[in-house]
């Protein structure tokens, strides 16, 4: 059965393997873990945010005393954890579980290929990924502690405390890491596609998929050159982003200076605009998947959907500084990228509406990720409503830098992205492990999970708009934040309940991997190419002969067919 | 599994290799890595309120055109060099690829006497915007040159066991086209730095 591979040892084929569905899930895996740590820094700060001040129950006993002493949070630490949370959940959770393992585990079976173009370098992408996660979670136990200013690393905030040198040597370690995926990604789409798989018969996943790479090409080596600066400014003495006469405690800092605060943030949102995109096209082309599969009908306007993704991709490269209206950038500046920050939306609103239009006159099968993929459309619509108001120059100057940012990014990313992303996994567990993950335990996990998290986010945009400010490490100790502290206490307990509601995930998850119901291979009786090779797909080699396309993605419910799908490589 | 890759590499869509196909796209990338710095380097020279620029004198130009014309050199013997291998000449790549790992050495060779230059001129690292600029970028640069004639060197000590015949010569122009980039880079660096 599986000839090519019977010389691999245990550490070749688990460890160091070089086969795109092992590369795949070892990312699942390791995002997994991450996903959970970088949850759990933030049910910290929300005992914090909820009971300013009083000692975290049972676990606060736990806690380092760089954390905690006595159990109370130290304000430090506090904003050590919100910029960890952010960076952890960004660059080391959902990007690494979108584009690392669904892209790497699905790309090559979508597109009919054996593998990745460069297997070896496919490898040294993950591992180098796991170092710089490494290093990130074990900055918390090092001298200095982990980065404290914020996943955007302000300057000349992050030039003067501690533990950001590790934040950013690690920053190298991710972007090098996302640098060799997308290489293989670009050059495995546009070379190792099946005969027959043209442009316009690719699955709207690979168009994701392939968009994001290039956004992850063209955007993070910028980061890389900003990072560099910001590492010589610490350790080197130079004053890139130090301006002429710079107080520090008093005293003003002993530099040349010279330098621009601003650059850091136009390098910074120049990288961090596209990885908005970078964190939702890969969701989107989740959805796409999961709807064509659940309403049993061809996708409504795979070019526009396509087409939008292309636009959203040159776009998303030139709305970067809607983040800094308020940073004293010249208002000519402001109301250029308040222009494009308006046409950007327009491609975004086109893939949603298509979305809704492909649900019209359909006849919906309600399975676990059709759940999931339906919510994701009311969910990322909020979202993404919710950001034009910030990007309005009247509007964001009230509301920048309050809850209400904060409600929008997470409305986008964790119930827009984060919920598509889970309805990737229960839609293709059976081709992953050859078996179905149980359907009750999914609804509860869906249910509990959807609930709870509107319990968090939606109260934030109540709180911003009220004026309440982010990073607070005491709300309480402004009066006007006083109205609104009871939404604190009311948001802790469903992000607790968020989490409990986990459990019924993570244990069926891995139940399921070795009892869960056996399928065939192709359950979902979907068209795309992944399902017609076997659950799981053979090692090194995917389909037991190289399929031929012969037609587009989404043909379901072809009138006068006896099946109400043909799979893209029936003739 | 070398093997599976070089079974990969036979049989692409576009007919294009898909080393030369990552090459571009990693190029592609180093685009926007450059590009980010040059572009943070013109910023603050043009609108930053304290950037002292040294006395050309200081900066020693003569110098660096004499290390431009040794990198532009060393691009045109690996011209020569795949120009070789294309027409079946081993003995000629071997030669001309000899020639531009020994190039890229002077110019490394050039570039480690400026730097204790400029230093006991009082341009550092820290001493200023420029100066910080300076460094940074060159040193960039002189990185991504040890970079190539890693790669040069792979390329030799493969040709000179043989590995390469004129329809079995693509990594040769993989070589050669980082080796170009990194050329046309400093064609870039040498007058935002020297002549502006």
């Amino acid at each position: 059965m599986e000839p090519n591979n019977h010389s691999e040892n245990f550490a070749q084929k688990w460890v160091f393997s070089k086969d795109h569905k092992v590369i795949g899930l070892q990312y699942m895996f390791t995002s997994f873990s991450f996903l959970l740590f970088g949850f759990s820094l933030v049910l910290l700060m929300r005992w914090q945010l909820a009971y300013p001040g009083n000692p975290i129950p049972w676990i606060g006993s736990f806690l380092p005393k760089s954390i905690a002493v006595g159990g109370i949070m130290h304000p430090a630490a506090y904003n050590s954890l919100g910029a960890m949370h952010g960076t952890i959940m960004i660059f080391l959770g959902i990007v690494p579980l979108g584009v690392g393992a669904f892209g790497n585990y699905f790309l090559p079976l979508q597109i009919g290929a054996r593998d990745m173009a460069f297997p070896t370098l496919n490898m040294f992408s993950y591992w180098v990924y796991f170092l710089g996660g490494l290093l990130m979670f074990f900055s918390f136990f090092l001298p200095g502690g982990a980065a404290q200013s914020g996943w955007t690393s302000y300057v000349p905030l992050s030039i003067i405390s501690p533990g950001q040198t590790v934040w950013l040597i690690a920053m190298t370690f991710l972007i090098t890491s996302s640098l060799l995926g997308s290489i293989n990604f670009i050059v495995t789409t546009v070379n190792l596609r099946a005969p027959g798989l043209t442009w316009s018969r690719l699955p709207l996943f690979v168009w994701a998929q392939f968009i994001t790479a290039l956004l992850l090409l063209f955007a993070f080596p910028v980061l890389q050159a900003g990072a560099v600066l910001q590492l010589l400014d610490r350790i080197a003495g130079t004053s890139f982003y130090i301006p002429t006469g710079l107080i520090v405690g008093g005293a003003p800092l002993d530099r040349s200076g010279g330098g621009s605060a601003l650059l850091w943030q136009h390098l910074f949102w120049f990288l961090a605009h596209p990885e908005v995109y970078v964190l939702l096209l890969p969701a989107m082309g989740i959805v796409s998947e999961i709807l064509a599969n659940g309403t049993r009908k061809p996708i409504f306007g795979y070019k526009e959907i396509a087409g939008s993704f292309c636009f959203i991709g040159i776009l998303s490269f030139m709305v970067w500084a809607h983040h800094m209206f308020v940073s004293g950038m010249k208002t000519s500046l402001s109301y250029l990228f308040m222009t494009t920050t308006m046409i950007i939306s327009v491609p975004s609103v086109a893939i949603l509406t298509c979305f809704l239009l492909s649900l019209k006159g359909a006849s919906i099968r309600f399975t676990l990720p059709m759940l999931f993929a339906l919510t994701f459309l009311p969910m990322f619509g909020i979202g993404g409503l919710t950001g034009l108001p910030l990007g309005f120059t009247p509007t964001d100057v009230y509301l920048h830098d309050t809850y209400y940012v904060i409600g929008h990014f997470h409305y986008v990313v964790v119930t827009g992205s984060m919920i598509a992303l889970m309805g990737g996994i229960y839609y293709w567990f059976p081709k992953m492990f050859g078996r179905k993950m149980n359907e009750f335990w999914g609804k509860v996990h869906f249910w509990g999970t959807i609930l709870t998290m509107n319990g968090i986010f939606f109260p934030m945009f109540i709180q911003g708009l009220s004026g309440v400010q982010r990073r607070l490490y005491d709300p309480t100790v402004q009066s006007h934040n006083l109205a609104v502290q009871p939404t604190n206490v009311f948001m802790s307990y469903c992000a607790l309940g968020l989490l409990i509601f986990q459990i019924p995930f993570i244990v069926n998850f891995f139940r399921s991997i070795f009892k869960g119901e056996k399928t065939e291979e192709n359950p979902w009786h979907a068209t795309t190419l992944e399902w017609a090779c076997p659950s799981p797909p053979l090692p090194h080699k995917n389909f037991e002969s190289a399929p031929t396309v012969y037609r587009g993605p989404y043909e379901y419910s072809v009138p006068g067919h006896s099946t109400d799908y043909i799979p893209q490589n029936v003739p | 599994m070398t093997e599976t890759e070089h079974a990969l590499s036979n049989e692409t869509v576009t007919g294009i290799p898909n080393g030369k196909l990552g090459i571009w796209v990693f190029l592609a990338s180093e685009v926007m890595l450059f590009g980010g710095f040059i572009s943070s380097y013109v910023v603050l020279r043009t609108g930053s309120d304290f950037f002292p620029i040294p006395a050309r004198e200081l900066l020693g130009v003569p110098l660096a055109t004499l290390n431009t014309f040794v990198l532009i050199t060393s691009s045109v013997t690996m011209v020569l060099a795949l120009d070789a291998i294309q027409k079946g000449n081993r003995k000629g790549l071997i030669q001309f690829l000899t020639w531009t790992i020994f190039l890229g050495f002077c110019f490394l060779a050039i570039k480690s006497y400026e730097y204790p230059h400029k230093w006991s001129e009082g341009i550092t690292i820290s001493s200023s915007l420029f100066g910080s600029f300076y460094f940074t970028l060159t040193g960039l640069h002189g990185l991504h040159v040890i970079g190539g004639i890693a790669f040069n060197l792979y390329i030799l000590i493969q040709a000179i066991k043989g590995r390469y015949s004129a329809d079995h010569c693509d990594r040769v122009e993989y070589a050669g086209l980082y080796w170009h980039f990194v050329d046309l880079v400093w064609v870039i660096l040498f007058p935002i730095f020297y002549l502006l």
